[in-house]
């Protein structure tokens, strides 16, 4: 009988180029995504080294960490941004390689723009010098960040030297309740296992609750993987999945789909295929959360408090009064009384187009609270289209939101969109460590309902009782 | 790369956990094209006010550690973003190696690639040893030929590596030039799995 094989095996067997005695497997990498930050000092290499890219046209790039999100045209006054800007399309251009520069209709976060061109499919290797690249899991791809030196690797080689991960199932039972959301869920899982608890592993998240999730929101949960220490996240391919697929530009067509489609639907785990580690969780037990402290696992249900210290060992009790100081809160505070000055709708976390009619349902017939400034930052430019003829522009704009053009933007602060010290913000983002989105800036990280709805209230709200209009 | 086989060298504490890249380097100094000029800015928002002027107490700065070359850190070390520019500019800083009971995998592989080293020691060991830092004159050997850690005073302790990983540093191997010995298996791979239609790029 052959052997169970767990999802993410078999996309990694089916990718093993070689496997030398004595030293990491080598795996080949199907889609290589690239971007203008981590990317500058791998072009070099290549060029001290005297060498080619091996396959031009298995690497995309765009350009989202830098660019600003003022109207484009506008000019980047940041010189040393705009010369990293100018270096990749220069690097794109010497070594032929596609690229979605500033002024492309397609130009986005390149964790939503892989997924939307059809780029990201299920089975492929997937790499980008990205942490989040972990998003394309979504689609059942084993896709992980890597550094610098690794791209240059991929460039030189399309492979990578790599040690086998260890495996890990979440498997989430029963259903997510009205309001809560993917990011809730990412979220509760982090809070459960904490920020390093599935390091060195590749989830696979099951379940009917993983299963019921849109492709946003699987992306939204495979985003997070990182944010708990995985390598990688990944989702089962199924119906879902083809759907979204289909038709999109670098998708299969005809008979090459029909052939693919077949391939994919072997993917799945095994029955009885076994994990190194299971993890389950009930999502009826799940509630909106948000995040008090200065990583991703310190979180709490919007109807919790700031924890207490009681009982903790010493250095995560350090770790614990650092984080409150950092974030100006005391134990025991009700999250719902925490006032927030910005709000941040964003990020390859959550910026799709489901992602912002979640918080235009939210928003529409209110008004941002007068001492907010809120902010949404489509993933891409398709993103901030299909929005517009749907007209969610203008529900957010009356609502008194900014409305501004796509990137990473306040995710990460590269560009001019950044906190001001002490200023709390509620974002959609996947981060909250300190000085993420400007120095001296405490982020909470929340669900776009959740965002939208703390605009409007001025604090945290629990999205259940929201009064939509 | 630079080979890594044995080190000795001072010792600064940094006591606390899930130090992450964004804290290592801050974002604002990721726009450099070049892998060299980053240790200036190493642990930014900490050792330096909003203004630039810089935050004496923070451990680096104190006279007691200038000149260290192997850091002590809590658990998840190097968590967040893939940024290999933390390396670059711990590095650049003077260090050739962090001790920590956990690292976040990137960073890891990224230290790897950077003749860096990631040593994972017991928390009761971590603790030990930011204990000894603090002593006047204290060093520390860290022997990747023997996987072991040791000072002059009876600290001893084994490490886990993988064993290429452990090759490639000891040798300074550069792994593009490994990978690159492989190329008939590679072209023999890509001669199975063409490259999709739809990719096909013409510039
Ligand atoms: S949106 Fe944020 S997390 Fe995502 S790629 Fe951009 S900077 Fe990274």
């Amino acid at each position: 009988m052959p052997a169970k094989l767990t999802l993410f095996e078999k996309v990694w067997n089916a990718h093993l180029v070689a496997q030398p005695a004595g030293r990491s497997p080598i795996l080949y990498i199907d889609l290589h995504l690239l971007h203008e930050v981590t990317s500058p000092q791998a072009f070099d290499g290549l060029r001290a080294a005297g060498r080619k890219v091996r396959q031009p046209a298995r690497a995309v790039a765009t350009v989202d960490h830098n660019v600003p999100t003022d109207p484009r045209g506008t000019p980047i006054t940041d010189l040393i941004a705009a010369k990293q800007i100018s270096a990749l399309e220069a690097n794109c251009k010497e070594f032929g390689i596609r690229l979605f520069d500033t002024n492309s209709p397609e130009q986005g976060i390149v964790h939503v723009i892989g997924p939307e061109l059809g780029l990201t499919q299920p089975g492929m290797t997937i790499v980008c010098g990205d942490s989040h690249t972990s998003t394309h899991g979504a689609f059942g791809a084993l896709a992980f960040g890597i550094g610098t030196s690794e791209v240059e690797h991929v460039l030189a080689t399309q492979c990578l030297a790599q040690q086998k991960p260890q495996t890990m199932k979440i498997d989430i039972r029963g259903r997510l309740a009205e309001g809560v959301s993917a990011k809730d869920l990412a979220l509760g899982i982090i809070g459960q296992i904490g920020t390093d608890g599935a390091t060195g592993h590749v989830i696979e998240y099951t379940g009917d609750a993983v299963r019921a999730l849109s492709m946003e929101g699987r992306m939204t949960l495979c985003n997070m993987s990182i944010e708990a220490g995985a390598r990688a996240g990944m989702v089962a391919p199924d119906e879902t999945t083809l759907a979204y697929v289909r038709n999109r530009r670098f998708a299969p067509r005809d008979a090459e789909w029909e052939k693919t489609v077949a391939h994919w639907r072997s993917l799945p785990s095994d029955t009885g295929a076994e994990f190194d580690k299971v993890v389950e969780m009930d999502a009826a037990q799940l509630s909106p959360f948000v995040t008090w402290g200065t990583n991703p696992g310190m979180v709490a249900p919007v109807t919790g408090r700031v924890p207490e210290p009681n009982g903790m060992k010493d250095s995560d009790r350090r770790a614990f009064e650092l984080a409150l100081q950092y974030m100006g809160l005391e134990p025991g505070k009700l999250i719902e009384e925490i006032g927030i000055d910005r709000v941040f709708i964003g990020s390859c976390t959550n910026s799709r187009i489901e992602d912002l009619r979640a918080a235009a349902r939210v928003a529409k017939g209110h008004r941002v609270n007068s001492k907010v400034r809120a902010m949404v930052v489509p993933g891409s430019q398709t993103v901030k289209k299909a929005a517009e003829q749907e007209g969610l522009h203008r529900i957010f704009r009356e609502a008194g939101f900014e409305w501004r053009e796509s990137g990473c933007s306040m995710c990460l602060g590269m560009n001019p969109d950044i906190l001001q010290p002490g200023e709390r913000c509620a974002s959609t983002s996947n981060r909250n460590f300190e000085g993420r989105q400007g120095r001296g800036g405490r982020t909470h990280l929340v669900s776009p309902m959740m965002a939208a709805a703390a605009a409007i209230a001025g604090h945290f709200t629990d999205i259940r009782n929201w009064k939509f209009q | 790369m630079k080979p890594f086989t044995v080190h000795r060298g001072g010792v600064a504490p940094l006591d606390r956990v899930n130090v992450d890249t964004d804290q290592i380097i801050p974002k604002q100094f990721l726009k450099r094209i070049e892998k060299t000029g980053f240790g200036q800015f190493l642990f930014y928002d900490w050792r330096f006010g909003p203004e630039g002027k810089k935050n004496s107490d923070f451990v680096l700065d104190q006279p007691h550690y200038g000149g260290a070359t192997i850091l002590v850190a809590g658990k998840n070390f190097g968590c967040g973003s893939s940024r290999e520019h933390a390396v670059w500019a711990l590095a650049d800083f003077g260090f050739r190696a962090v001790i920590s009971s956990s690292f976040a995998d990137i960073f890891a592989n990224n230290s790897a690639k950077n003749g860096f080293l990631t040593v994972r020691l017991s928390d009761n060991e971590i603790s030990q040893l930011m204990r000894h830092a603090a002593e006047s004159g204290y060093e520390l050997t860290i022997d990747l030929e023997q996987c072991e850690v040791r000072d002059d005073h009876g600290f001893r302790a084994k490490f886990p590596i993988d064993e290429f990983v452990r090759h490639c540093l000891l040798n300074g191997l550069d792994d593009i030039g490994l990978t690159l010995q492989h190329e008939s298996e590679i072209a023999d791979y890509e001669a199975r799995h063409p490259l999709p239609a739809a990719l096909d790029f013409n510039p």
